[in-house]
């Protein structure tokens, strides 16, 4: 069983996604063509932080705390960018842009609209 | 950010920063050694985990921002906090580092990250 630890020790622990100089193997560069979700996710945050249109809805600091706040697993399961658009979400949520009802709701539309795609 | 040119090859008056925000007193100058806190409040932290609780020395004083860790729970992050280039001896750093002695890490830390060493 793991030795139990007190809450200042809990408190000042490594953060998953806080990496830096944990051992690791060698960098393997790899070559990947960007999807087009991604590019449309990429998109999305330059218009949300107010790069481009002039309207400020997030943070990049907000996009980077809803990504820390990903439990160890789904962090590490995410791909980079569906780290952010799962980010992405929560912040909106967060910010009252959307409600969990409305993502429940259109969700379902997307979900029914690739069945019917499948079905043809 | 990189560097602005002008023709004549002299640095451009424009200002690497913000440099009108409200901002908090700058406390540390060039050359002064610093110890870097070992907490971890809850939220966005810009301070690598590594290097809490290490001591260094200031290298210069990189401008002031809006708090990260303020902006990042919908706040304004001001007034401004002081951003450095901290220096480390890589040695102090990683223990029983096998590389040159004098090797050094440099990292841009948040003046509220840091104290008197």
């Amino acid at each position: 069983m793991a030795k139990r630890r007190n809450l200042p020790e809990l408190l000042i622990a490594r953060s998953h996604h806080d990496m830096g100089g944990r051992p690791a193997g060698k960098v393997k560069p790899l070559e990947h063509d960007v999807e087009d979700w991604e590019r449309r996710v990429d998109a999305m945050m330059v218009l949300l932080t107010g790069v481009l249109g002039g309207k400020r809805l997030m943070t990049v600091d907000e996009l980077r705390k809803n990504i820390e706040a990903l439990g160890p697993e789904a962090y590490d399961r995410m791909s980079y960018y569906e780290r952010w658009v799962t980010s992405i979400t929560q912040t909106m949520i967060q910010r009252g842009v959307i409600t969990t009802d409305e993502l429940s709701r259109k969700m379902e539309q997307v979900k029914a609209r690739l069945e019917e795609a499948c079905r043809k | 950010m990189p560097q602005v040119s002008d023709k004549r090859g002299a640095r451009a008056a424009r200002p690497q920063y913000p440099n009108d925000l409200p901002s908090e007193p700058v406390r540390f100058a060039p050359g002064e050694r610093v110890h870097v806190r070992q907490t971890a409040p809850l939220g966005h932290i810009r301070t690598p985990f590594y290097i809490r609780g290490c001591r260094g020395t200031i290298e210069r004083l990189c401008g002031a921002f809006p708090n990260p860790e303020e902006l990042a729970q919908q706040r304004s992050g001001l007034p401004a906090q002081p951003l450095y280039r901290v220096r480390f001896l890589q040695k102090d750093v990683w223990p029983g580092y096998r590389g040159n002695p004098a090797d050094v890490i440099e990292i841009e830390i948040f003046q509220h990250w840091l104290e008197k060493a």
